[in-house]
Formats: C-alpha cells, sequence, structure tokens
C-alpha cells in the first residue's frame, strides 16, 4: 500500500475517533451542569475541558468568560478551533476523500454524509434542537462509520491502519479524561469525599458505567475506576483494550524498519498485561498516565516514521 | 436556425428509436419523474460525484447535472460512428508516430512542416522513442456532434487526458437504478466494462513486454477538477492511485513509496499534463511530477499513456489536416466529418473572419474546456469588437468555424421539458492494432436556453446515453 494512502487512512480514523471521544466528553459535562452547584463549580468543569485540549490561548482569544455557552460553542462547531468536532470531522472527511478510492463505497458515503450533514447545521440551530441530540448523532455516526468498516472493508492492511489510528486515538483520549478528571475529583488524594455523580459521569463518557456495576458489583470507588480504565482487558475503552488491538495490528503490518516501534509497543503492552492496580497508584496515578501519554506520542510517531512518512529512496 | 431534434423528426413525429422511452415518459406519473430526479440529486451528492470549479472558492465541489431523458442512438448509426472513429484514431497514432520519426508527412508536403514542428505542443524530446506499440493516445475522446440535416460533425479530438468517462459511468448506474423497467423494456448496449478494457488496454503496452505490470493512475491531487474520476478508475480498474509525490526515480527505474518500501511501476496512467510530469525537463515549478520521469521514459522502462506530445494532433491549427492525414496514411476516404475551418493565419481565412464575425465561433488554438472563445451570434458588440482586436494581434492564435445548428434534445430544466443542444464524447482506446470503444459515450448538454456550449465548467450537464442493439422495441 502507498504510505500516503496509509497515512490517510490512519488520520481518517483518529479523527474520527476524536469526534466521537469529544463528543463523549462534552455531553457528560453538559449533563453534569445540570446537577445542582456552585457556579464556580459549573465553570470549572468548562475550563477542564479547554485545557484538557490545551486550548487556553485560543479560547481566550475568543471569548473572556469561561461557561457552558461559550465551551460548547468553541468545542462543537467553531470552524476556527482545529479541535473542534466540526474540524474533526472535517479533517476526518478530507483524508477520506484524498483516498477515497481504498475506501469502500460504503465508507465513503457514511463518512461524506456525515460531513455534509454536519457542515449544513449552524450552532444555534444545534442548541436548538437539543445539544444532546447532536452528541448522540455524532457518536452514531462514528458507531456507523466503524460498523460500515468492520461490514465491508477488505481486512487488509488498510483495515489494519484504520484499527490503529482508532486504537491509538482511543488510548490517548482515555487515558486523558482519567487523568484530568482524577486529578480535579481527588486533589489531594481525600479517600472521604468521593463524589458519586462525577465519577459516574466519567465512567459515562467512556460508555463503562454499566460495566462497571457489571464487573465489580458494588459501589463506584475511584481506585477500581481507574483499574477499570486502565487494566480491564475486555472493556472497549480501556487502554488495555487498546494496546491489545495495537501490538496484534502492528504485527500484521510489520515491514524490515518496523521492529523497533514493535517492540515499544510490546513493552507497554506488557505494563498493562502485568501491571496491578496497587502499584501503579503508589507510582502516581499521574505521573503513570503522563509516562503513558508521552510513549503512545512516540508510538504514533515511530508508526509514522516507519511507514507513512514516505520512505527513503534507496533500500 | 433549424435545429435537428434528436427525439421527433420534423413532422414531429417520435423517431423509431425514442419510441419506448416516449411511451413511457408518457405513461409515467410527473410526480414519480418528480420524485427520482430529487433522488438522483442526493445520490449524486452522497456518493461525491462533483467536480471543482477552477476559479471559485478552493476546494468548492459542484455537482454536474444530471438530466433523465437519455440520448438514444439506434445501433446502424452507431457503427458507422464507430468505424469513423476507428479509422480517425489509427490515423492520428500514425501521425504522431511520423512526426516523431520520419515526418513523411512533413516531406510530402500534406502539412506545412512548421506548423507541426513550431508548434508549441511540439515535444522535440519524443524524438526517435520507440513508444510500445506505436500508441501514443491510448485514451481519446473525440468530441461529435450532429448539426444540419442530422449529419454527425467531429468537434474536436482530445488526445492529452480527456476525462468524462466516469460520468458516462455513474450516470448509467444511476439511470439503471432510478428507472430499471426501462432497461427491461429496451436493449441499451452496456457500457459497465469500460474500466476493464482500459485495464488490458494499459496491461498491453508495458515496456519490454513485462508479463505482469504494475499499472498506477497518477493525478495532480484532490483539488484537480476530475479528481473524483481519478480515484474512480483507480478503484474500478484495482490499481494505485498515486500522486506525483508517491512515486520516485531510481537508476531510470520509476518506484512508488509503499508501507513495505518501495515497489516498481510499469506503467503510468497520467492525468497530468506534459508540462507538469517532470519538473526537470518541463516547468520546473511544478510540484506535481516527478523528477527523472522522463529519463526513465525515454530509457524505455516505464509507459506513460497517453504519451508524452500528443498535444501536437489535437491542436485546432492541426485539426483542419486530420482528413488529409486519413488519406495519408490509411488510403481511405474520412468517414466521418470535419468541422469547415478558417486558419486565420492565412491572410484570406482571416479576412474572412473578420468580416463575418457575428456569424461565426472563433477559438484559441490551445484553448480548451470552453474558455477563450467567441461563439458570434450569442456575442455582444463589445465581445466582437475584442476578439476583432485580438485576431488582428495575433491571427495565428485562432481558427474559425461556422456556427452548427448543434441538435437538441427535449432536457428537463426548470420550466419543465425544454430542447436543449447536446454533444457526444465517445471514448477511444488503442493499443496495438486493435481500437475499441463502448457503444456511446459522454452526451453532454448545454442547460442555458439557447447555448452552443456544453462544459461542465460552463454549466453543462449530462444525459445517460444509450446505443439501441435493437430497434425493434
Amino acid at each position: 500500500m502507498l504510505s500516503r494512502t496509509a497515512d490517510h487512512l490512519f488520520w481518517m480514523s483518529r479523527y474520527i475517533e476524536r469526534a466521537e471521544n469529544l463528543a463523549r466528553l462534552l455531553d457528560v459535562t453538559y449533563q453534569m451542569s445540570m446537577v445542582p452547584q456552585s457556579e464556580e463549580a459549573a465553570n470549572q468543569s468548562w475550563s477542564a475541558i479547554i485545557a484538557l485540549n490545551s486550548l487556553e490561548e485560543a479560547y481566550a482569544a475568543k471569548y473572556s468568560a469561561v461557561n457552558g455557552e461559550n465551551v460548547l460553542k468553541f468545542m462543537v462547531s467553531d470552524a476556527d478551533n482545529f479541535s473542534s468536532i466540526h474540524s474533526c470531522l472535517r479533517m476526518a472527511r478530507e483524508n477520506a476523500h484524498a483516498v477515497r478510492g481504498t475506501l469502500t463505497t460504503e465508507m465513503w458515503e457514511t463518512l461524506n454524509f456525515t460531513w455534509l450533514e454536519a457542515r449544513g447545521r449552524t450552532f444555534e440551530q444545534l442548541n436548538a434542537g437539543g445539544i444532546g441530540e447532536y452528541f448522540e448523532w455524532v457518536k452514531t455516526r462514528s458507531s456507523l462509520m466503524r460498523g460500515t468498516t468492520l461490514g465491508t472493508l477488505l481486512q487488509d492492511e488498510a483495515y489494519h491502519f484504520i484499527r490503529l489510528g482508532t486504537l491509538l486515538e482511543r488510548a490517548d483520549n482515555t487515558a486523558r479524561i482519567l487523568d484530568f478528571k482524577y486529578h480535579v475529583l481527588r486533589p489531594h488524594g481525600d479517600e472521604g469525599a468521593t463524589d458519586f455523580y462525577q465519577w459516574a459521569a466519567l465512567l459515562r463518557s467512556v460508555s463503562a458505567f454499566e460495566v462497571y456495576r457489571k464487573v465489580y458489583r458494588d459501589v463506584i470507588t475511584p481506585d477500581r475506576v481507574a483499574e477499570l480504565l486502565i487494566l480491564n482487558k475486555d472493556m472497549p475503552r480501556s487502554l488495555h483494550f487498546c494496546l491489545n488491538g495495537v501490538i496484534k495490528n502492528l504485527d500484521l503490518i510489520a515491514n524490515r524498519q518496523s521492529g523497533e516501534t514493535l517492540r515499544q509497543g510490546g513493552l507497554l503492552h506488557a505494563q498493562l498485561h502485568y501491571g496491578r492496580i496497587g502499584d501503579i497508584l503508589e507510582h502516581g496515578l499521574h505521573e503513570w498516565l503522563e509516562d503513558f501519554m508521552d510513549r503512545i506520542y512516540l508510538l504514533g510517531d515511530g508508526i509514522s516514521k516507519d511507514f507513512l512518512v514516505p520512505m527513503a529512496e534507496a533500500s | 436556425m433549424n435545429f435537428y431534434n434528436e427525439m421527433y423528426d420534423a413532422q414531429c413525429g417520435v423517431r423509431a428509436h425514442y419510441k419506448g422511452y416516449e411511451d413511457w415518459l408518457k405513461a409515467t406519473p410527473p410526480e414519480r419523474i418528480e420524485r427520482k430526479r430529487a433522488e438522483a440529486d442526493l445520490a449524486f451528492h452522497r456518493v461525491g460525484i462533483t467536480f471543482a470549479v477552477y476559479g471559485e472558492e478552493a476546494g468548492k465541489e459542484r455537482l454536474i447535472p444530471f438530466d433523465i431523458i437519455p440520448r438514444v442512438i439506434p445501433s446502424a448509426e452507431w457503427k458507422a460512428l464507430q468505424a469513423g472513429l476507428r479509422q480517425r484514431v489509427k490515423a492520428l497514432n500514425m501521425f504522431l508516430w511520423d512526426v516523431y520519426h520520419d515526418q513523411e508527412i512533413l516531406k510530402a508536403g500534406i502539412i506545412p512542416a512548421e506548423q507541426v514542428l513550431n508548434n508549441a505542443q511540439y515535444r522535440p524530446i519524443m524524438k526517435g522513442i520507440d513508444v510500445p506499440g506505436r500508441i501514443y493516445a491510448h485514451i481519446t475522446g473525440v468530441d461529435i456532434v450532429r448539426a444540419g440535416a442530422g449529419e454527425f460533425y467531429v468537434l474536436e479530438d482530445n488526445l492529452r487526458v480527456p476525462s468524462g468517462v466516469s460520468y458516462m459511468l455513474e450516470d448509467r448506474k444511476m439511470m439503471m437504478r432510478l428507472f430499471p423497467e426501462l432497461f427491461a423494456r429496451h436493449k441499451v448496449a452496456p457500457v459497465q466494462h469500460y474500466p476493464d478494457l482500459l485495464l488490458e488496454k494499459l496491461r498491453a503496452v508495458s515496456p519490454n513486454g513485462i508479463g505482469n505490470p504494475t499499472v498506477v493512475v497518477l493525478t495532480p491531487g484532490a483539488y484537480n477538477s476530475a479528481y473524483f474520476e481519478h480515484t474512480f478508475l483507480a478503484q474500478q480498474m484495482g490499481v494505485e492511485l498515486v500522486e506525483g509525490r508517491d512515486l520516485f526515480v531510481k537508476d531510470d527505474v520509476v518506484y512508488m513509496r509503499t508501507t513495505q518500501g518501495p515497489q516498481r511501476v510499469d506503467v503510468i496512467y497520467r492525468r497530468i499534463d506534459d508540462d507538469f510530469l517532470d519538473p526537470q525537463v518541463f516547468r520546473a515549478d511544478s510540484a506535481l511530477g516527478v523528477p527523472g520521469l522522463m529519463q526513465a521514459y525515454r530509457a524505455g522502462n516505464v509507459t506513460l499513456a497517453n504519451a508524452v506530445g500528443t498535444g501536437v494532433a489535437d491542436d485546432k491549427s492541426i485539426y483542419p489536416y486530420v482528413p488529409d492525414m486519413i488519406r495519408f496514411y490509411l488510403g481511405e476516404e474520412p468517414k466521418l466529418n470535419n468541422v469547415p475551418t478558417y486558419m486565420c493565419r492565412k491572410p484570406d481565412d482571416l479576412k474572412y473572419v473578420l468580416d463575418h464575425l457575428p456569424e461565426l465561433v472563433v477559438k484559441e488554438v490551445h484553448g480548451a474546456g470552453g474558455y477563450g472563445m467567441l461563439v458570434g451570434p450569442a456575442a455582444t458588440k463589445e465581445q466582437i469588437a475584442h476578439f476583432r482586436q485580438l485576431l488582428i494581434a495575433k491571427p495565428d492564435g485562432y481558427i474559425a468555424q461556422p456556427t452548427l445548428a448543434l441538435s437538441n434534445c427535449p432536457t428537463f430544466v426548470e420550466e419543465g421539458i425544454a430542447l436543449r443542444h447536446l454533444d457526444l464524447r465517445p471514448f477511444v482506446l488503442s493499443s496495438g492494432e486493435c481500437v475499441n470503444m463502448v457503444p456511446g459515450g459522454l452526451t453532454r448538454v448545454a442547460l442555458t436556453k439557447g447555448s452552443l456550449v456544453v462544459n461542465s465548467s460552463q454549466g453543462g450537464g449530462t444525459k445517460d446515453t444509450w446505443v439501441l442493439e435493437d430497434e425493434s422495441c
């Protein structure tokens, strides 16, 4: 497969996954904002979203106040904000457009139609129709794209690069949300004041609320939430699950120069496969997650160098 | 002016080959037709069958309007057209071989040598290169119009990178999806095997007779106006769609960069103009091409389809000589008519043209796409005055032709069904001795009332083109 084709596929799936994760995060924050709380606390959750995406400066350039409506507008439909859902869908579609011949007709039509729909609506229209419905729509379109891929695409290299993009992006997002929320909710490692609603919201944002109940059949505790999202191998948005898929797909596309990237992936996977939550917490969750995100980044970089960037002419 | 009507004869009786369709149209409730037309629009949008328009906002995409009334050609007419096209394309390929080798036709004085050798489209770098099968124009799009009492004329030959074949195929697919019952009632010759035929032709011209050549389609990229077609053809043929940056040349061999390392490329169906192919030889500022490509081509390690330098044969200043080429190379009388053409570089012709501008169509010799032309009868006084100056300043840059009374056909427009002018572009494929084509081609229709310009960039639409295998229905 052409390196450029693989690159577009990889980024197409990353942007779709990013749009979905953003919709999940915004949805949960929006729902949480309706729970009785101080205005300060509410705005804190909104500014958290800006910080989570490292967009403080870009946001400050447009809005003076941090509040629900501004942040939603900025993160949902602002075409100038490259991290908005709107921009993610546009980038996903542009990447797909560049390689539409490699996608199945169904995949291309699904994504193209998603973009045409997204492009045709203003924030005011979305808001009037209930912003929650829009988030549901984004998640549904992402699911549809994933399903169409699974149901129609030949499982060759193209499929492996698409999966790699999805799983790396998801691992990064889950780690980011967990890091941030854990930090906000337990700033001093305070065991007592567990806010059920906040933890439940975090779980819901990664579709893990019911899963938690099923796995633990017990009250929600922060350590178990961390364990579920990091180490559970069967939960589709956990770090362990993502890394399982990453090394499997890396293995399938291996070429002569990808040995080191594969080794790094294997090392990271081993930590999740054999790790214990007690050790991770003792080490410091924040430090551990930061290290994890760095290594995910390096893994993406390695994939890019080994496969995606046009390779040296000689070989 | 009287126009030949494709569907009805002069007494307003429906022509035999349109009878079946007309019956169906009369029997079908207008609401159903309306619903189907809306369905077609939505489907084209969803599939993204669009083209980019130059000069508009970058990346903006537009639909080419699709009309649900087909253009029907009876099989006897098609057979005659096909024979004429074979003959013409064969002669054009022989002409190209000749001008890049012994130049017999110039020596014989059939065409003035300076018309060829001083032509900007003549590429001296091609001299002496033996292209496989002696084929230069592997894919030719011949623009044909019907005029006067119904006779066909060749308006121009497109031997460089003719486009539009994807619309021909998508139009058929759409028509079958919308109105399957029509195809049960008519024996419409199929066209969907075009990509297979194209692939077969491309494989047949591999360099050094390589048995299992790697074929690729080379595109300028996603912002090119015909990008949809490039992806479509690559996908349908099952070959890679590459951009210049995906290729590189090493030791006169072309490779593409893949996730598994470099892979050799043997045949390039290029959809990039000559000028942009290789910055080392042509335009140095081209970022679309591949440095060293011409060197690999000259070394015979890669085949380009179409070959470099075909523009010298479809240039409007060479067009008037095509009938003579046919006589010279094939010893046959041309089966297809040329449009009478005034060559403004000739003083007598220029004088005639200047005296009759309001009646004539004036075209730039190197122009294409309906840009830079004057349609006399439709032009304002200012436009005519402007062209008069252009002609006097640079007579050899222009030709002129009588304004043809292009045939028309009933077409759905805003106000209902109305007559609109149309043309036909069959796609002719050549390799070695064989010249093939799928029946019909792309029918383009000028949607603006009275307009004779059918180019999609100028607001033209398309129709499905039916060659009927059996006219009894």
